[in-house]
């Protein structure tokens, strides 16, 4: 099961994936809002969105699983 | 004449024995790991294919350890005088015995007295444990090689091809080379093996994840460049030679130059949105000489790229923060990377390039227990002491330490250009807001009123830290419209060419580490 991580701690800012949405690689699922910036949070593989793990609003840490695929 | 037959056909003899490496069964073990003969590797390497071989007969009378395990050469790589060490693992696994270590410190010699660049094709398991008196602690032992590579260090480029294990204390040739090119999936690095980390700490990992090429290039820093396979590693290494002059005496050479890449125009590529993401390498490309790119550390803190291109055809050093990834903040290994970087061009003479959209370092606990002010200080402090010619161009914001990072006005770039989109500030109008207002802005109960009242303050905000307000008060030297940014590069790179900075009568500064 392939996780996509949070690069960096921030705010969640948009989820753009839903659950059960393929998804291909480099695709953004996520927005994050720290230091003033969008991050772009892009899924390294391709794959089908199983859980989202966060939600808008949600303070998330480097590391913090934010989407995990089936 | 039959004498002179017998002389003829017993170096004859010795030599298809030295030639042939060691047993066929590993020769066959090496082709199924996608790997090259040593011999091989250098026919690549070197121009032609030729090349002159110092202690070739070494220990040839022990039968199996043809050359030692080891080639040392010398010959032309790109038209340029180079040495080489390169290991043999057909021998022994490509392990260092007494002659070995010494065959690589007498090669590492000439290159220091001949000032040349001086490039290691490593392959090694490591010492061979039963030789280790003779080769590990002596005054010529191993520790001499590194004892060379630091010496060494930037009075000529040396330059790390890894084609299979560095181990051990052996894992510290790659960590003094300038520069660190891995085969994916061969090369490695690791001062324990997985099989003695179970043994000693108990931890079950693969090789792969604790000392792979991957690992190496995305997650620890040790390594510069991914390749596929070992012609790439060669043909990078040689792009990479290119840009280098022998010695640091020597200034890079000029080349023919070439257009940019067509592409969108850099109007087109910046947001006018401070905070959206755009690609940096795209603006790069609008900059430089088309193909000219040499992405160093590509895949580790890709929040700021650093790479050597070409402008003109002048080499220059690119260090740029890219808002696509984690938003150009700087975080300990951006500021790791990119002063390591910044040393390299420093120490041959490339001048260098900042291209600076960034809101700052990041703040948070995470970072401020991993010690991100004594990483920023190496930062700064590299970017601080560098002596060649350099440009800073502020292409976006430049928030807070993000712009002393980015060489800003007070660490003497020979001129702070900014773009008509530039921002320069301790802080970005939303959180500078904040900071100073909060309470005011607690204060108003109505939502409409307290919005209004932000809104209000921002723009008072970008008032004061309007680009034209900084040129009158010459904080920056020029605002140049991004259609002409490549133009003026050129030519401020070519009228600083000349550019000196007598070093201040100390011994060295104390680093940050």
């Amino acid at each position: 099961m392939t996780k996509i991580q949070s690069t960096m701690a921030g705010t969640v800012f948009n989820i753009v994936v839903k659950e059960g949405e393929e998804v291909t690689a480099g695709q953004t699922v996520m927005i994050l809002e720290s230091m003033k910036m969008e991050i772009p949070v892009e899924a390294e593989t391709a794959g089908k969105v199983a859980e989202i793990n966060a939600q808008v609003g949600d303070f998330v840490n480097e590391g913090d699983v934010l989407v995990t695929f089936e | 004449m039959t004498i002179k037959t017998t002389y003829n056909e017993r170096l004859e003899d010795k030599l298809t024995g030295i030639f042939a490496g060691g047993h066929p069964k590993y020769h066959e073990k090496m082709k199924e790991q996608n790997k090259l003969f040593v011999r091989d590797r250098l026919a690549l390497l070197f121009d032609d294919g030729k090349y002159l071989e110092d202690g070739r007969f070494a220990n040839c009378e022990a039968g199996d350890l043809p050359a030692d395990g080891v080639v040392t050469a010398t010959g032309k790589v790109g038209g340029q005088q180079v040495c080489v060490m390169a290991n043999d693992s057909t021998v022994k696994a490509g392990s260092w015995g007494s002659r070995t270590v010494e065959k690589i410190i007498r090669i590492q010699e000439i290159a220091e007295k001949t000032r040349v660049p001086m490039l290691y094709l490593v392959d090694s398991a490591g010492a061979r444990i039963t030789d280790q008196l003779d080769m590990f602690p002596n005054r010529r032992g191993a520790g001499k090689i590194f004892h060379n590579q630091v010496r060494m260090s930037g009075f000529v480029p040396q330059i790390c091809l890894l084609f299979g294990p560095s181990a051990a204390g052996g894992a510290y040739i790659p960590a003094f080379c300038d520069i660190v090119i891995m085969v994916e999936g061969n090369a490695s690095m690791y001062l324990g093996s997985p099989r003695m980390a179970e043994k000693v700490i108990g931890e079950k990992v693969t090789l792969e994840e604790m000392g792979g090429a991957r690992m190496h290039c995305s997650v620890s820093g040790c390594g510069d460049v991914l390749v596929t396979n070992e012609q790439d590693a060669i043909s990078e290494a040689i792009r990479y030679l290119a840009y280098f002059p022998a010695n640091f005496t020597e200034m890079p050479k000029l080349v023919e130059p070439k257009s940019v890449k067509e592409g969108r125009s850099l109007e087109a590529i910046i947001p006018e949105n401070q905070n959206a993401p755009f690609d940096m390498y795209e603006a790069i490309d609008q900059l430089i000489d088309e193909g000219s790119f040499f992405d160093i550390k590509k895949l580790f803190a890709p929040e700021i790229i650093t790479g050597l291109a070409r402008i003109e055809g002048r080499a220059v050093g690119i260090i740029a923060n890219q808002p696509k990834a984690k938003g150009g903040v700087l975080f300990g290994d951006s500021a790791d990377k990119a002063a390591k970087f910044i040393n390299l061009c420093d120490a041959f003479g490339i001048p260098l390039l900042f291209l600076a959209d960034v809101p700052g370092f990041m703040i948070g606990t995470k970072v401020e227990r991993a010690g991100i002010i004594r990483h920023g200080a190496k930062l700064i402090m590299a970017m601080s002491s560098a002596t060649v010619p350099k440009i800073s161009v502020i292409v976006r914001k430049a928030y807070g330490a993000g712009l002393y990072a980015m060489a800003g006005p007070a660490f003497e770039p020979d001129v702070c250009i900014a773009l008509p989109t530039a921002q320069i500030a301790v802080m970005g109008p939303e959180a500078a807001v904040n900071a100073v207002f909060s309470n005011k802005i607690e204060a108003i109960e109505d939502p409409k009123e307290r919005l209004k009242y932000v809104q209000e303050k921002h723009q008072e905000y970008r008032e004061q830290i309007d680009i034209y307000k900084l040129a009158s008060e010459m904080i920056i030297d020029e605002i140049v419209a991004p259609s002409d940014l490549r133009e003026v590069l050129a030519m401020r790179f070519s009228a600083y060419s000349t550019k000196h900075i007598p070093q201040p009568p100390r011994k060295h500064p104390v680093y940050p580490v």
